[in-house]
């Protein structure tokens, strides 16, 4: 039974941390169903984080409220810098054809810097270390849902969790509907497998490619807010992304270029990361033990590559920019 | 007027009705579009010198404007960043030292990049080469100290190219034999690298027994200063070493066969491979090559630089590096100077943070910011614009109307 209860815990503990992870990788899916091989998925989120953060606080110190609506205001400016990162990088190689990779990686530092910067700004603003108010941390909590949350095992498993955990959940389901069952979808498939296909069946391949990133960059911002507002629990760290952003960039290559293999995918990986913490291994030093995402993300990728299936690949044209002109 | 706008012939001749097509050669259904581009015939150096220059200005005009939200004068910043960085020869020296490991993982990159070979692992074969040298000072330590110094030193950079180019090696493998994806992979030994740094930190034999929390020992005190690098002109020798590495990388990848190599397959897989080139081969040696440099950053950083062994023993530099290697365009001479401007932006931050408050992370912001604005100017410099003007009216009527 005591067995048991540490399994069910853990899976609870997997599906909370995999959920940053599961935003990114949907916001990195929909860049990359569009051919954008977008590397910076580690700075947008960063970049989400600290716009999530800063736009709750001074929320609640311009209008002196706590709870939901500094909660609106934290999801509404991450989204909004998510974008904007997802706009530079589309900027950049759709319209000024540079790199992609290049572009991505530096996005990558740009996107730490920008948010280490501003998020240390805002510390010495606030005198010390930035942090919300207990109000508005609480509507990060994990929803009461009353009886429902009290049945055994089943109550654990489904109704212990932040809205942020069902909110994504319903993105990654929208997603997958999205790219599978409706016309732009299609197209926005079609843009991403062969531009110039796409492009001579009067598909406008370059708002397909701005408005997929864009978006994209949003979800990978929403990601980052997660990890400032739920894992760091409001409270400014500089640190606070620490990787998830690489972690959701191979993720996208475990679940396959899909959203819904990305829901299982995240709370796997989201599993691994905090496993060290759930069930110790006697002999196994803590330290090394730490690295189990790391090495996991290794083999998945050396294993996805030995089998390679056409179905399950990426993209055709991923890290390739469209020239119109080549065609 | 508008002629003076090419003032390269060769582009004239290619084009000579470029400003404005006849109206009457479109369809009445089509509009001509506000904007168009068309790719430019020749480039001028002076040219390209004018978009860079216009773009690098772009790119400290709108680190300027994200310092002035933030209630800082940047331009007292900027100033002081340079004074911070170049002002006083401890300064300067700390600079140098900062740009050194820069340059020769710039180098390092620079290889793998031209081959297209995505390795942004510099960190962890810098951590690793960090490793595998210290393993030999804390087995000296350990057993009486009895390495005498030249040897220690030398083992120690065997040592240390070793760990750097095993850690190339692993994903070169990888990506040759089953086209594993080499960017995540050399990423992910960036985590284990620090992960087992720490992990370190912890063992008893490499701990430093008169620290509260844990840390490995320090070096210098325990060697009786064997481990430091000798100094000249206020920095560790390493500077050295990073001119003359950089010299060297660039008659190899210019003069040589492996250099010829390197770029083929760089520009096209399937050329090398009809040319007869063992491709997997050249990337594998050359990953090996971009290891091992990074495996002597790690040394020089704890012979030359710490004296210990710590996580932050890269501190970002292979990420920092990538822009380096970047904006020189892979060519190591130009690593120099600008691997010594970006350590003067990381010097002049740390100054600017003593002194203004302002963070030191506006040096990645700002690095960031160029290499943004470089990337784009690479647009500018291949194609122009061409804008839509009024229909029906001719040039020489236009000009009349704006006379």
């Amino acid at each position: 039974m005591k067995v048991l209860t540490i399994i069910i815990n853990w899976i609870n503990a997997a599906v909370i941390s995999g959920t940053p992870l599961l935003l990114a990788t949907s916001g990195e899916i929909l860049t990359e169903k569009s051919g954008n091989l977008n590397l910076g998925v580690e700075g947008q989120m960063y970049m989400g984080a600290i716009a999530g953060l800063a736009g709750a606080w001074f929320t609640e110190k311009w209008f002196g409220v706590g709870g939901i609506i500094p909660l609106i205001a934290a999801v509404i400016f991450a989204f909004l810098m998510g974008c904007v990162s997802g706009l530079i990088y589309a900027v950049l190689t759709v319209t000024l054809r540079a790199n992609q990779n290049v572009t991505g990686l530096t996005l990558a530092i740009f996107g730490t810097g920008f948010a280490r910067f501003f998020g240390e700004v805002l510390s010495n603003k606030a005198g010390g270390f930035v942090a919300v108010g207990r109000e508005t941390k609480e509507v990060f909590y994990i929803i009461d849902f009353g009886k429902l949350s009290e049945i055994p095992v089943i109550g654990t498993l489904f109704f212990r969790y932040n809205w942020l955990v069902y909110f994504a959940l319903i993105i990654a389901i929208i997603l997958g509907w999205f790219l599978n069952r409706t016309r732009k979808g299609l197209s926005l498939r079609a843009v991403g497998e062969n531009p110039g296909t796409a492009d001579s069946a009067g598909i406008n391949v370059t708002r397909y490619k701005y408005a997929a990133t864009t978006i994209g960059g949003g979800l990978c911002g929403l990601g980052g807010m997660c990890m400032s507002m739920v894992s760091q629990k409001g409270v400014w760290q500089p640190n606070c992304v620490s990787g998830y952003g690489w972690l959701a960039i191979a993720l996208v290559i475990f679940a396959t270029w899909s959203p819904l293999r990305a829901i299982y995918s995240s709370i796997i990986f989201g599993g691994l990361t905090v496993m060290y913490m759930r069930i110790p291994i006697p002999g196994l030093p803590r330290e090394i033990y730490m690295m189990l995402p790391y090495i996991a993300t290794i083999i998945v990728l050396v294993l996805t590559s030995i089998r390679q299936s056409k179905e399950h690949a990426q993209p055709a044209s991923t890290g390739y920019n469209y020239y119109r002109e080549e065609r | 007027m508008t002629e003076q706008k090419y003032n390269d012939v060769a582009a004239l001749k290619e084009q000579p009705n470029v400003p404005c097509p006849p109206a009457k050669d479109l369809h009445p259904l089509m509009k001509e579009p506000l904007v168009r581009m068309t790719k430019r015939g020749v480039v001028t150096t002076k040219h390209k010198a004018v978009v860079y220059v216009v773009g690098f200005f772009l790119a400290l005009l709108v680190g300027a404007l994200m310092l002035l939200a933030v209630g800082k004068n940047p331009l007292i910043a900027y100033r002081d960043m340079a004074v911070g960085s170049f002002g006083t020869a401890i300064a300067s020296a700390e600079t140098v030292r900062i740009a050194v490991p820069l340059l020769i993982a710039s180098v390092a990159v620079g290889f793998a990049f031209k081959m297209k070979f995505w390795n942004i692992g510099a960190e962890g074969q810098i951590l690793a080469g960090a490793v595998a040298c210290s393993y030999i000072v804390i087995h000296s330590i350990n057993n009486g100290n009895y390495i005498p110094k030249l040897p220690l030193h030398l083992i120690m950079v065997i040592f240390a190219m070793i760990g750097g180019a095993w850690f190339g090696f692993i994903p070169a493998f990888f990506k040759t034999q089953w086209g594993t994806n080499e960017t995540l992979y050399t990423l992910m030994l960036n985590y284990i690298a620090i992960q087992y740094i720490v992990y370190l930190q912890s063992l008893r034999t490499w701990q430093d027994p008169r620290s509260s929390y844990p840390k490995i020992v320090d070096f210098s005190t325990f060697t009786e200063g064997k481990v430091e690098l000798p100094r000249l002109f206020g920095v560790h020798v390493g500077w050295i070493f990073a001119l003359i590495i950089a010299i060297i990388a660039y008659f190899y990848l210019t003069k040589t066969k492996h250099g010829f190599e390197i770029s083929v397959v760089g520009d096209s897989m399937n050329t090398a491979r009809y040319a007869g080139m063992n491709t997997r081969w050249i990337q594998i040696r050359t990953l090996l090559i971009s290891g091992a440099l990074c495996g002597f950053v790690g040394y020089l950083q704890v012979a030359g630089a710490n004296h210990t062994l710590t996580e932050t023993a890269a501190g970002g530099v292979g990420f920092t590096a990538i822009t380096v290697a970047w904006l020189a365009k892979l060519n190591p001479f130009v690593m120099i100077p600008i691997s010594i401007f970006i350590a003067m932006l990381q010097k002049g931050s740390l100054f600017i943070q003593s002194t203004m408050r302002i963070p030191a992370s506006v040096a990645d912001l700002l690095t960031g910011l160029i290499l943004f604005f470089m990337l784009g100017c690479e647009f500018f410099i291949e194609y122009k614009l061409i804008f839509r003007r009024k229909r029906n009216v001719s040039r020489l009527e236009q000009k009349e109307v704006t006379v």
